[in-house]
């Protein structure tokens, strides 16, 4: 007799059906939004808070490097007044900052003699920021010193775009490059959500089948295999049921929000927004889009959803049977612990190997031996797979992982047959490794 | 007579320790057999077994003549000792999963839970959460959960725990008529009288092995001892009891009499008979009461889990 629609359906129904669950649904959306206009809405509170700094200018050429500012960042050339009373001044006045620029023979000297003074260390994006500010003003000066036209030198000054085609003839930009990274962090970190959120939700009904006492009168009935299967796949429709619940509340809120609010979503990217002004213009804004969208369109989208289902599953599925495995070998959750490091540690990697070696090199070692490990190539392959996977070594890392997948569950459904009637003590790693040989 | 369920020579072991060790059983078609055993004998190993819940290491078990199978499953309706219900689920709700997970079709589950609610009562829980029941309920509807799918063989662990005396009597009285209907019955418990009352077959496992097996009332003729309870009235009680202390194995004896008697049990060798013992007890005195001291189950239990 075969009950997995029958244990599936009935997971399914007693997860969605559960208020906690229903309420999850629908409020955390809002919370997240919420969050989100908290977040925006601070950054840009900061943002308006003008910063008065003031300059202490010997050299001269202070009027010359703060003449067109624009940012939110006053600066304020001071007068008459040395440094040591003009620091006592700033301080009392608790203005944002000193910029000292000595008096120099020949401006070149600067590059090493300005100094900010300040009362907390600024951040590291202010100074750049102002570092690359005072540069390009008394380079320019120099080049004036020198005697150098500097219509000519900006004139002749060439930008260079490498077109990049691999040798069957696909063309890629660095755009595409980023495009292919935003595909593969977000696939990424969502196998990595769904997995923790619901792998835990699947360990949590294992455990309250235990305390319950239900169990036994349940496999009496069907083969522990197909109880463990059944609360797997139930439980990840009820989660899929969930995310899209999310991701079409989160997105219908966003619309309506922006419409009440008018606000520019973008906007709350908040403090890098200064950097963004000086590098690019608004005309150039439009073309990012018109690429953007045409690069979309050049990624192979049909592999990608294909492979991102097949990975996403197969991960799922592979750390869901772990879960109910520690499910049933436990009593309570608070006992689960110990048993948790063997599921984050490679998870976390996954993540890690992800975010930072395939960034760095796609195809490097590395990256390629990660990706075929069961237990991270969910994450890292569905990172590399934009930056151009040969289709055998997808297909080849596809069936390492259900192949692991059905060996997990064979491993799993040992320990979850025994660990079941087990009650009342908190098993050793040795007592499980018994358990498999019962 | 024939047997619904036999097991032979069935091991299993967890490791390094062994939890059955070689045991063969036969349940008779339509007994009520008793399966009993101290603590950690081996008796849940076993039910386990039949239940195929865990597979033995070797032996054999057949049903009804047929070699266990996954099928059977639906010829068997199993009671746990550690039994409990979906907290957060409906009664009638879960019953109806339940029995489908028995094999029962949905509408045919549907019928014969009205009928079972109806009969214990129980009608007006069907809406209600378990959790809002008390525990005795709960056991109710894991009875009716238990036999709904009109399993020929039933097995209850420790059925009467969590029920108070009338609803133990209800229960009682529903296993009886089970029995009645057809279906073999093996029943694991501690309570002594409840196998008394209930069982006519028993098996005795201790330290994973059969110490005993067989009917309860040949066993209670293999434990017999010959001895005989009497109450007798005599004018001279220091004469008699020397006569008897020197003629036969004489323990006190205490039961309700409402003569002033000298109360002993009287063990006689297995060669002589009880008359030759009441013929010499009537030249003695007024015999008032004289019966057989039949070994309760209880007795049985002690004694051979103390000599093994």
């Amino acid at each position: 007799m075969n009950h997995l629609p029958l244990i599936t359906k009935r997971e399914y129904l007693n997860k969605v059906k559960n208020k906690s669950f229903i309420i999850m649904t629908f409020v955390s959306p809002l919370i997240m939004v919420a969050l989100g206009l908290l977040i925006g809405f601070l950054t840009n509170l900061n943002k308006n808070k003008e910063r008065i700094i003031d300059v202490v200018d010997e050299s001269g050429y202070a009027k010359e490097i703060f003449s067109d500012t624009i940012s939110t960042t006053k600066y304020r050339i001071l007068n008459n007044i040395d440094l040591a009373q003009a620091r006592i001044d700033v301080e009392e006045k608790e203005h944002y900052g000193l910029l000292y620029i000595p008096k120099v023979t020949d401006v070149s000297q600067l590059s090493e003699k300005i100094t900010f003074y300040s009362k907390e260390t600024p951040s590291v994006i202010m100074i750049e920021g102002l570092e690359s500010k005072i540069a390009k003003k008394i380079t320019d000066v120099n080049f004036k010193i020198k005697g150098l036209d500097i219509e000519k030198i900006k004139n002749a000054r060439i930008q260079v775009n490498i077109n990049q085609e691999s040798y069957t003839g696909e063309k890629t930009s660095k755009l595409s490059g980023k495009l292919k990274l935003v595909f593969g962090m977000v696939s990424g970190y969502l196998l990595f959500m769904f997995i923790i959120i619901y792998g835990n939700m699947i360990m949590r009904s294992v455990i309250e089948e235990k305390t319950s006492r239900i169990i036994e009168v349940i496999i009496s009935s069907v083969k522990p295999m197909q109880l463990m299967l059944g609360k797997i796949f139930g439980t990840s429709l009820a989660g899929v049921t969930q995310f899209v619940i999310w991701v079409l509340v989160i997105g219908f809120l966003t619309i309506i929000l922006s419409f009440v609010f008018n606000i520019d979503m973008s906007q709350m990217q908040g403090g890098q927004q200064d950097i963004l002004e000086n590098v690019v213009k608004n005309d150039e804004v439009g073309d990012i889009i018109v690429n953007g969208m045409y690069e979309l369109s050049q990624l192979p989208i049909a592999n990608l959803i294909a492979m991102f289902l097949l990975f996403f599953i197969g991960g799922f599925l592979l750390y869901s049977s772990l879960y109910a495995a520690i499910g049933a070998a436990v009593d309570n959750e608070t006992d689960t612990q110990q048993f948790m490091m063997p599921i984050m540690v490679p998870l976390i990697l996954a993540v890690y190997v992800g975010g930072f070696t395939v960034l760095e090199a796609p195809h490097g070692t590395v990256a390629q031996v990660f990706s075929f490990i069961p237990f991270t190539s969910p994450v890292v392959m569905l990172m590399r797979i934009p930056f151009g996977v040969p289709m055998w070594q997808q297909i080849l890392s596809v069936i390492i992982l259900f192949a692991t997948f059905i060996g997990m569950v064979w491993f799993a459904a040992k320990i979850y047959r025994v660990g079941i009637l087990m009650y009342g003590k908190k098993p050793s790693y040795k007592e499980i490794y018994k358990w498999l040989k019962y | 007579m024939d047997n619904l369920l036999v097991a032979e020579n069935i091991v299993k072991k967890y490791g390094d320790f062994t939890a059955l060790n070689n045991i063969s059983l036969s349940v008779p078609k339509g007994s009520i057999f008793g399966l009993l055993g101290p603590n950690g004998a081996g008796k849940t190993s076993f039910i386990r077994i039949i239940n195929q819940i865990t597979m033995p290491d070797s032996g054999f078990v057949s049903l009804d003549g047929k070699p266990l199978e996954q099928n059977h499953v639906k010829d068997i309706g199993y009671l746990p000792e550690e039994r409990g219900l979906y907290k957060s689920m409906k009664v009638g709700e879960q019953a109806l999963y339940l029995a489908q997970l028995k094999g029962l079709s949905k509408t045919e589950a549907k019928d014969r839970l009205k009928y079972w609610f109806d009969r214990l009562e129980i009608g007006d829980w069907w809406n209600k959460k378990v959790q809002e029941l008390s525990k005795g309920m709960a056991q109710k509807i894991q009875f009716v959960v238990t036999v709904l799918h009109k399993p020929k063989l039933l097995i209850f662990d420790e059925p009467f725990s969590g029920f108070d005396p009338i609803n133990a009597n209800l229960i009682k009285d529903e296993i009886l008529k089970l029995r009645d209907d057809g279906a073999t019955i093996i029943f694991s418990t501690h309570r002594m009288e409840s196998v008394e009352e209930l069982c006519d077959h028993i098996a005795l496992i201790d330290k994973s092995n059969k110490i005993l097996d067989g009917k309860l009332i040949d066993i209670k003729k293999e434990f017999k001892s010959n001895t005989f309870e009497v109450g007798v009235n005599t004018t001279n009680e220091l004469a008699f009891r020397n006569v008897l202390e020197h003629k036969f194995k004489v323990t006190p004896a205490t039961f309700k009499s409402i003569h002033d008697d000298v109360k002993v049990n009287i063990q006689i060798d297995a060669t002589s008979t009880p008359n030759e013992l009441l013929s010499f007890l009537t030249n003695e005195g007024q015999v008032n009461h004289f019966t057989e001291v039949i070994p309760s189950a209880s007795d049985i239990f002690i004694q051979s889990i103390q000599n093994n």
